[in-house]
């Protein structure tokens, strides 16, 4: 069988999504430079946090030699996803150190020495992956720690793992790339298109998918033809390999999803709801290297461009390479160097030092100059011109939450559906009025988040204050109802002269007392021989201390 | 080392306010040439007079405002105002007329609502509307069309007109103005005289008015222009165009006698100005294509509603302003379908 029966893009109807942008894409820059290996840096620094979902648990100390691929850090809970050591050598501290993250907090990290040595630990390949259960697959890839290498970064385990319930009908491969400059996927499927098609049989075979398509932006001629070429040497013509026209953001999961299928994900759902996963093709080759060759997910192909950087690069980086490394090894930076970028131009967030770690999400080191940044005139006015309804990739209507986000009117800005904005960027692109859109959103979100959890936390607050309230009063109430009992029964007992009944009752129990100690033949102590004045003063005390006491012991149930 | 965290994305398009200003004013240029070559000198004068009172109005709002002048004047929309409301007005007018409605387009119409984006009328029209209400006399005494002018006006005796009302003595104002085509089909139709009665006077061209059709026609290339350039989109100008065409052919083809066809309407008065430069106002006009169209096709029914059956020979400015008041209600009802919902 030759490539040319396979399916192509020919073979199969392609839908298109609202809005979107043809960019200038500038991957000429760095598109053909060869995946090359970056130096081995003396010190990596890994936040235990590399994804979305919770930050793994370090389970080495300082001072722990560790060896390549060795981990160091345990999933914790069940979005989370394994750490380790990209290289041998030792750890020197487990601390807080800046991360790459747009709060510009700071995070926890364990940070290695490298000896120099590079070398391994113990690697367990799995040949035999299509014999194992689906769960053991996943498991293999939880302790890989593959998280999605495309974007967001969710753990990968996750989105393998469909539910008893659910069919998957199509795998869909994610390899548009459409952001600009960025080339490492493409260098991944021209180089390695083995490795993506090997994994993703085993993302396949994982999840049970009936199909699989592989989407790819046709401004990539040659990773479509070396994947063509890889499926052609397997024989798989299972595998769809399907071209989609080159527009701004057909990688975008829910976009490429309706280009391919026509089906639309809903509104705060997920792809599986549609019976659709979708993985990133440098996922599969990860995935791959996991199952197949027993290699945790410790490198990732980072694309080093921009006019700020004197020589443009692909490189395989260790994570927790130091950004300023991977600049030096591009000829370093230029001096029109005027922001740094992780990730793409559209959707990246800026670097606020050299030093910061590259991470397992980090596709992209971005030196941009003045020149790149296109038009930047005043800020002026929203003219509603609607430009940014046009293009937006969710249909939504920009300039409406725009108003609504400015005049902090936060349910209004929920109705007009601000929750389904994916923050692409094509709005801010496109206003005329240079308004800075999508960080209006951001900020609209961070705040009903921040309302929510603040909600959250008053309403059980109130809850509490609501049960003591009550608590307090059922006390009361049960404290007025045995006074009135006693108050009764007191009445009721008509002791005629309570003096003489004190009394009495003193004698009987000096009596009882003395018996006692008659009885114990314990030796008379200075209790001995109270008054009866100072008898009563002690069962007073005794008394307030026990009352004190149960108190207490409320309070603390509290 | 540390840099300040700017929120993505990083790279901007080349669209900016100033640049969609100026090319509306580009598009603009051969109308006016036409107006000029038709109707002498006054235009260039308005012109002046227009974008003077505009600027300087705008100007002493901004400073009043404590708003950045330059900036905000640079970004051109006062400009556009002002031309717009120039080519409305009669082009023999005085300097006053023209520069109360230029500075009452900017000061009420646009900065008192909060300066550009803010205002919910389109501002060279709420001016056109100020002067037609306040000074109907000015407003309706058109300048003649070249060949149907008995005399001519040098551009300082226009100017000399403008400034001080005063005309050569040998010319008298009679020689330089003559009713529109519109206002005449419209007066001649309430003496129960025929469409083809009507049409058979000098003033008519093949279309519209004598010379009137050319100018539309001049409108109508600047307005492509735009569509090409994407600076606006086909919705409204076809929209707009599409329904006047469309009921003046119905009772044009109903009554023949009573009621003038579809190209007089298209090529006669403020027909192709609104289309394309008036009705595409963003600021003051509906946002989504389906609201746009909505827009044009309510506008275009006022337009000829007005003109046919309203006390003005031209339904334009009223149409626009009408519509401009539906907007908001508008956008509201024709919001597109988000992404992952369903309709409804």
């Amino acid at each position: 069988m030759t490539s040319a029966a396979h399916p192509t893009s020919s073979a199969r109807k392609l839908w298109h999504f609202h809005g979107g942008l043809h960019l200038p894409d500038h991957k000429a820059l760095s598109c053909e430079q060869a995946i090359a290996p970056a130096t081995l840096p003396k010190r990596l620094v890994l936040p235990l946090q590399q994804h979305i979902g919770a930050p793994a648990k370090p389970i080495v100390e300082v001072g722990d030699r560790v060896l390549k691929g060795q981990i160091i850090g345990q999933p914790d809970g069940f979005v989370s996803a394994a750490l380790h050591a990209p290289t041998s050598g030792t750890v020197v501290a487990i601390e807080e150190l800046p991360v790459p993250h747009p709060s510009g907090l700071n995070a926890p990290c364990i940070i290695i020495e490298s000896d120099g040595e590079d070398r391994w630990g113990e690697r367990q390949p799995h040949d035999n992956w299509a014999g194992l259960d689906p769960s053991e697959l996943r498991n293999i890839i939880r302790e890989a720690g593959i998280v999605g290498l495309g974007g967001a970064g969710f753990p990968s385990f996750i989105k393998l793992n469909p539910g008893a319930r659910t069919e998957v009908d199509t795998l869909i491969l994610n390899a548009a790339e459409c952001e600009p400059y960025i080339t490492c996927d493409d260098r991944l499927m021209r180089e390695r298109a083995d490795e993506v098609i090997a994994g993703a049989r085993i993302m396949r075979h994982a999840l049970h998918a009936r199909r699989v398509v592989i989407g790819i932006e046709d401004n990539k001629p040659q990773a479509h033809a070396a994947l063509g070429a890889a499926l052609a040497r397997i024989d798989r013509s299972d595998i769809e390999l399907v071209q989609v026209p080159t527009r701004y953001p057909t990688g975008g999961e829910k976009q490429l999803i309706k280009v391919l299928t026509g089906k639309e994900v809903p509104s705060q759902g997920l792809p599986i709801d549609i019976n659709i996963v979708c993985h990133n093709v440098a996922t599969a080759a990860a995935v791959h290297r996991a199952v197949e060759l027993g290699e945790p997910l410790i490198t990732r192909i980072v694309t080093v461009t921009g006019r700020g950087v004197a020589q443009p690069r692909n490189l395989e980086v260790l994570i927790g390479t130091p950004v300023d490394d991977l600049l030096q090894q591009c000829g370093g930076t230029t001096p029109m160097l005027s922001r740094l970028v992780l990730g793409g131009p559209l959707m990246g967030i800026t670097l606020a030092h050299r030093g910061l770690p590259v991470t397992k999400t980090g596709n992209c080191i971005l030196a941009l100059t003045p020149g790149e940044f296109g038009q930047h005139g005043p800020v002026r006015n929203c003219i509603r011109c609607g430009e940014c309804a046009r293009v937006c990739p969710a249909s939504l209507l920009p300039q409406q939450l725009y108003w609504h986000a400015r005049a902090k009117d936060f349910d209004k800005v929920q109705d007009y559906n601000l929750f389904d904005c994916i923050e692409c960027g094509c709005c801010t692109y496109v206003c005329p009025a240079n308004l800075p859109l999508v960080q209006y959103y951001r900020y609209a979100k961070t705040t009903i988040w921040s309302q929510a959890r603040d909600k959250k936390r008053a309403e059980l607050a109130r809850e509490r204050h609501d049960f003591r309230l009550e608590r307090q009063e059922r006390e009361k109430a049960e404290r007025a109802a045995k006074l009135a009992k006693k108050k009764a029964a007191l009445e009721e007992s008509p002791a005629a002269d309570s003096e003489e009944a004190k009394k009495a009752a003193i004698k009987a129990a000096m009596e009882r007392a003395k018996a006692k100690r008659e009885a114990a033949g314990v030796e008379p102590k200075n209790t001995e021989n109270l008054t009866a004045d100072q008898q009563r003063q002690i069962e007073e005390a005794e008394a307030r201390r026990a009352t004190e006491k149960k108190n207490e012991s409320a309070n603390e149930r509290e | 080392m540390t840099n300040p965290v700017i929120s993505s994305p990083h790279v901007h398009g080349p669209a900016n306010v100033s640049n969609v200003m100026l090319r509306v004013a580009y598009a603009l240029l051969p109308a006016i040439a036409g107006s000029l070559w038709l109707f002498g000198w006054g235009v260039l004068v308005n012109l002046l007079v227009a974008i003077t009172a505009a600027l300087a109005s705008e100007a002493a709002v901004l400073a009043l405002r404590r708003r950045p002048v330059l900036i905000t004047l640079r970004d051109g929309s006062a400009l556009i105002t002002a031309m717009l409301l120039a080519i409305a007005l009669p082009p023999l007018a005085p300097w006053w007329l023209v520069a109360v409605g230029s500075a009452f387009a900017i000061v009420f119409a646009k900065q008192l609502y909060g300066g550009l984006g803010f205002n919910p009328f389109n501002p060279a029209m709420a001016g056109y509307v100020l002067l037609l209400v306040s000074f109907p006399q000015e407003m309706t005494s058109w300048a003649a069309p070249a060949g149907l002018r008995s005399a001519d006006l040098g551009l300082v005796q226009v100017l000399l007109y403008s400034l001080s009302g005063t005309l050569p003595a040998d010319i008298s104002l009679d020689a330089l103005t003559s009713a529109t085509a519109l206002d005449t089909m419209k007066v001649q139709l309430g003496m129960a005289h025929t469409v083809n009665e009507i049409r058979s006077s000098p003033i008519f061209g093949h279309l519209g008015g004598q010379g009137w059709e050319a100018i539309n026609g001049l409108v109508l290339l600047g307005g492509l222009w735009l569509l090409w350039r994407r600076v606006i989109t086909w919705h409204v100008p076809v929209a707009v165009l599409g329904s006047l065409a469309l009921i003046a052919t119905l009772f044009h083809l109903i009554a023949p006698e009573h009621y003038a066809g579809p190209l007089f309407h298209l090529a006669s008065g403020g027909a192709m100005l609104g289309a394309f430069f008036i009705a595409t106002d963003p600021v003051s006009g509906a946002t989504s294509p389906r609201g746009q169209l909505v827009f044009g096709i309510g506008m275009g029914l006022l337009i000829f509603v007005i003109r046919t059956w309203g006390g003005f020979p031209d339904g334009v400015a009223f149409a626009v302003l009408l519509m401009n008041m539906a907007a908001p209600t508008i956008d509201y009802y024709t919001q597109p379908r988000v992404y992952g919902h369903t309709r409804g």
